[in-house]
């Protein structure tokens, strides 16, 4: 099973999509253009900070608000590993899976992680933490389906003959 | 075994009698609304995934709203690749300085009851107020929706919210709405349906319900709905169906929880900065200082909204140093406030009456605050950083209650 170790970040609750890419920034042409104001309103220097690999542990609520895309894309342009978080909200979670963002919700490791932690995370089996180990549950088949195509497009590209 | 009414238009679509709650399926889409902000992403996926068609140009709204008119040089690149990608698939509807999305979507009659809608924007679940399923969602997936017209969805649990009696003056739908978001939190309806019934909601006109569905994603709520009756069709100018007639929760249901609340205990309430489910009573925020009031979004830019405010503000004056800035809904709205003398009496008190359209709500347009700067705002969001700075304090009321802080200089109780 696919593991990975990251460095944490750690954000609160209800962290929305305004605050993960405000909408000024929103029509500026790229991802590239726009991930260095990610996270702007709430940690101005944190998009400088991340570095590839990183991994993000936040509260309840993750991705609330606004149905941008830009949102998921901008953090996984910063380089964010994945985002383990007690919940997300509902349109975040379908744009980052078909985005190809990995997404864990883990109700615990929230109450006991700080900042600057490392993890281990074992996909759709556990995350570990300095010796610690929080379950992990798995995604639907259909969802797995698109992580495992590679993301949304890639499934339609399949679909439509131009990719095997 | 009753259905929920999203449940019912959820099993109509994909052609069964009946469908649960997890259960993943691939609805068959009605329409389609594509907003500005998302054009270049939509159309760059459309082309990347290998599609060449739409689905049907006829199910395909694109509404420019958020980035009219452009506030910044690079907004009319947005244009542009819409109106290129409209002549190339022959798309009809299109709007480009009509109003907002969701108000236009419902308003020029896109949307009926047991419809099943997306839309690039996670308001999108605004037109349940006529008895559709209606969600908002990512560029991606409208991309893969433009070429194939289906989309999975996972049929929600429905928390019913049932409220009976009439509301106090004074007391508006928006009050009602914050109320309930405060009371479930901001994921308290997560993937969520929130189906509104009993006799005050009965009472309401489409307006006043649409505010209430537009602000259910504040809760996290997938989808909201009303029973569709007399009123919904008057508004979308048809007769109903057998079909739409059934669009009502039956009494024997699965709801996962039931709400219920009485609508004399309701009183005019704020949510305060920065979550929308932080939520005062307005007497306990009583002579808050501020330096802005916004009346307008699709949360509640329409005619009635407008009229409450102009109802407050007529004969009096906006405070001088409070910017008043009033933005119609559409510009439908905008004639009729104008035909009723609505625009003259809130221009007479000293309002900035502004083009229809997103406008301040999303930050783009005119009226962006700077630090420690205060605003009372009608919209439905007051997320960092949302409208200006993010040392700004964004309050969300009602239009009746924004007018009242306008002419006081403060907050106050209308």
């Amino acid at each position: 099973m696919e593991q990975f170790t990251g460095r944490v970040w750690v954000l609160g609750n209800d962290i929305d999509t305004d605050i993960i890419i405000p909408t000024e920034y929103l029509a500026l042409k790229t991802i590239e253009d726009m991930k260095q104001y990610g996270f702007s309103p709430l940690r101005p220097e944190l998009a400088g900070q991340i570095r590839p690999g990183d991994v993000i542990v936040a509260g309840k609520n993750f991705g609330c608000g606004s149905s941008r895309e830009q949102a998921p894309e901008v953090v996984k342009a910063l380089g964010i590993r994945c985002v383990i978080a007690k919940s997300f909200a509902r349109i975040f979670f379908r744009n980052a899976i078909n985005n190809g963002l990995l997404l864990i919700e883990q109700p615990d490791l929230y109450d006991h992680v700080k900042e600057g932690d490392t993890i281990t995370v074992t996909v759709n089996e556990h995350v570990e933490h300095q010796g610690k180990t929080y379950p992990i549950a798995s995604l639907p088949d259909n969802l797995v389906e698109i992580i495992e195509a590679g993301g949304l497009v890639k499934a339609m590209r399949h679909r439509n003959g131009l990719e095997a | 075994m009753g259905q929920t009414v999203i449940e019912k238009i959820i099993a109509h679509n994909v052609g069964r009698t009946s469908v649960k709650p997890g259960e993943i399926v691939t609805a068959k889409v009605d329409r389609v609304m594509l907003d500005d902000i998302m054009m270049p992403f939509i159309v760059g996926k459309f082309q990347e995934m290998g599609f060449d068609k739409v689905w049907d140009p006829d199910k395909v709204v694109m509404i420019y709203d958020h980035l009219v008119p452009a506030s910044q040089q690079d907004d009319v690149r947005h244009y542009k690749v819409g109106d290129a990608f409209a002549k190339e698939q022959g798309l009809k509807h299109v709007h480009r300085s009509d109003g907002i999305c969701h108000q236009l979507m419902t308003e020029a009659g896109y949307v009926k009851p047991g419809d099943v809608v997306f839309g690039t924007d996670s308001h999108t679940t605004t037109y349940g107020c006529v008895g559709a399923f209606s969600t908002g969602i990512g560029y991606t997936e409208m991309a893969a929706i433009l070429g194939t017209g289906e989309l999975w969805v996972k049929v929600p649990e429905t928390i019913r919210v049932e409220i009976e009696g009439e509301l106090p003056a004074g007391v508006m739908s928006k009050d009602v709405i914050l109320r309930l978001i405060g009371d479930l939190g901001a994921d308290g309806a997560t993937y969520r349906a929130l189906e509104f019934a009993g006799s005050t909601v009965e009472h309401m006109t489409v307006a006043s319900r649409m505010t209430m569905t537009n602000m259910a994603i504040e809760a996290g709520a997938k989808c909201a709905v009303f029973a569709t009756d007399e009123k919904t069709a008057e508004y979308c100018g048809i007769r109903l169906s057998d079909f739409q007639k059934s669009l009502g929760g039956d009494a024997d249901a699965v709801y996962e929880k039931v709400l219920r609340y009485r609508a004399e205990d309701f009183v005019p309430v704020m949510a305060c900065p920065s979550q929308v489910d932080r939520i005062r009573n307005v007497s306990e925020l009583e002579g808050t200082p501020i330096d802005q009031v916004f009346i307008g979004s699709c949360t509640n830019g329409r005619l009635e909204d407008l009229a409450a405010a102009a109802e407050v503000l007529k004969g009096k004056k906006v405070s001088p140093f409070i910017r008043l800035i009033v933005t119609p809904a559409s510009r439908l709205v905008y004639e009729q406030a104008d035909r009723q003398g609505i625009l003259r009496t809130l221009v007479e008190a000293g309002a900035i009456v502004t083009h229809p359209g997103c406008g301040l709500c999303c930050g783009r347009a005119g009226g962006i605050l700077s630090d420690y700067e205060r605003v009372v705002a009608t919209n439905n969001r007051n997320f960092l950083g949302r409208m200006g700075t993010s040392k700004v304090e964004i309050y969300l009321a009602s239009p009746r209650t924004a007018a009242a802080c306008a002419v006081a200089g403060k907050i106050t109780m209308a």
